[in-house]
């Protein structure tokens, strides 16, 4: 239940998305994020996406990984 | 992007063990107070991955698990009235009351259904409105402005037949509760899903009060190991601070709106913690002016007289004093078929994480 997991928007009808997580299909409240578009992540909370997921600080953090598995 | 695999990759962790075996220099004992930190622990088996020196130990932040026996009681009494159907998440079916479980309940005739989200037992209410619908609303600041956004929706609605009974919790007090209370860690991976919503602001006070290291990661095994790197440095250092490792999803403020909903519909207030006792405002309070979905004040029923004690250890399993295996119960009386408490009946409980990953026929 207080599981979130990251989940990919597919469609969006005024407030409710249809959202995707590893193609399981869900409905998710859209209220408390902004700007959510189709294709987009969000973190999915009870049925209510809590926070858009950012692919910049993503892609930070895996940048931050690699670079840990260069050093000797 | 999928924001999963990525954080999977074998040759991260491996060189994530290495550097922290390579870096620790004494004992350390980490603290994850989130349920969901829990169950990715031992699923992905951090715990083997880490030198002798880490422990990690489980704290108070599996909602069913700090959800009071009396709570329980008060649903399956609400639903076994005739006249109201109780629509709630799936995991709270099987967590034994003081007499009976929501399962044993249902099985008894109690209208019991199990729901999505608020919103699903919102709908429920609005299509059966001949039946007084009651979502029993638990979990934290990730759970609490959903229940918000939902009571917003019904104030507007105005739909009469819709109520919740009221358990949301809010996590930072009681971080402070158990610090005061003498468990003693050195830093704490914090609950990086409620700091999506509270900001990692939120955990500021802990090495600022209390000198502890703290990391707010996520869920994956390449983020829990940094976490733990992170997390030894500090202490090593010296430098204790509230460090996110979960950028992709936490920012030092957090989620405004999501806050707003909360602070429109709740207010701070005192919360009994299953095994930790009463909170000072460990917890949310409906405000007056949706105080008409309140079922605690609409609907009254006879609770009853609290059995004698089973010997489940949850309470000091959630404050991280002892680990499932010193219970007597695990594993022999109490079992995830045959739960004795309620960190056995969860995926995010302590005791039901250990029995599935520690024990082997
Ligand atoms: S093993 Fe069972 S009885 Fe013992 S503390 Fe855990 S849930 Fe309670």
């Amino acid at each position: 239940m207080c599981l979130s997991l990251p989940a990919r928007v597919l469609a969006i009808e005024g407030d409710m998305a249809e959202v995707s997580v590893g193609g399981a299909v869900f409905r998710a409240g859209l209220q408390m994020v902004e700007g959510v578009k189709p294709g987009d992540y969000v973190l999915l909370h009870a049925g209510f996406a809590i926070e858009k997921l950012k692919e910049e600080e993503a892609l930070e953090t895996l940048r931050l990984l690699d670079e840990m598995d260069d050093k000797p | 992007m999928k924001y999963v695999d990525e954080y999977r990759n074998g040759r991260h962790i491996a060189r994530l063990a290495e550097m922290i075996s390579r870096e620790v220099s004494r004992e350390y004992v980490f603290m994850e107070v989130c349920g969901g930190h829990t169950a990715a622990i031992h699923r992905f088996g951090i715990p083997s991955l880490l030198p002798p020196q880490v422990r990690l130990i489980s704290g108070p932040g599996c909602p069913v698990c700090v959800t009071p026996a009396s709570y329980i009681d008060m649903l399956v009494a609400l639903a076994s009235g005739g006249e109201v159907t109780i629509a709630m998440f799936g995991d709270l079916m099987r967590v034994p009351g003081t007499m009976v479980t929501p399962a044993a309940a249902r099985a008894a005739g109690a209208d019991i259904r199990v729901v999505l989200s608020a919103g699903d037992a919102l709908e429920l209410a609005s299509s059966e409105r001949k039946r007084n619908v009651i979502f029993p609303a638990i979990g934290f600041e990730t759970t609490a402005p959903g229940t918000a956004v939902t009571l917003t929706e019904a104030l507007k609605r105005d739909v009469k037949n819709f109520f919740v009974l009221n358990a949301h919790k809010v996590m930072p007090p009681a971080m402070e509760m158990l610090l005061r209370e003498g468990t003693t860690i050195d830093g704490f991976i914090c609950p990086g899903h409620v700091a999506v919503v509270t900001g990692s602001s939120a955990f500021d006070f802990i090495p600022r009060r209390y000198g502890l290291a703290c990391v707010v990661t996520g869920f994956e095994p390449a983020d829990l190991m940094l976490a733990v790197l992170m997390l030894v440095r500090q202490v090593n250092s010296r430098s204790p601070r509230v460090e996110t490792e979960y950028r992709r999803a936490v920012t030092p403020e957090g989620n405004s709106r999501a806050r707003g909903y909360m602070d429109e519909v709740f207010e701070p207030g005192d919360a009994e913690w299953r095994g930790l006792g009463v909170i000072p405002n460990g917890g949310l309070t409906i405000r007056e002016k949706y105080r008409r979905f309140d079922a605690g004040d609409r609907f009254s029923f006879d609770l009853p007289e609290p059995e004698h004690e089973s010997g489940c250890r949850c309470g000091e399993i959630l404050r991280g004093v002892i680990t499932p295996a010193d219970c007597p119960l695990f594993a022999a009386a109490c079992t995830p078929d045959s739960p004795g408490g309620a960190c056995m009946v969860s995926d995010e409980g302590a005791c039901n994480t250990w029995y599935k990953y520690h024990i082997h026929e």
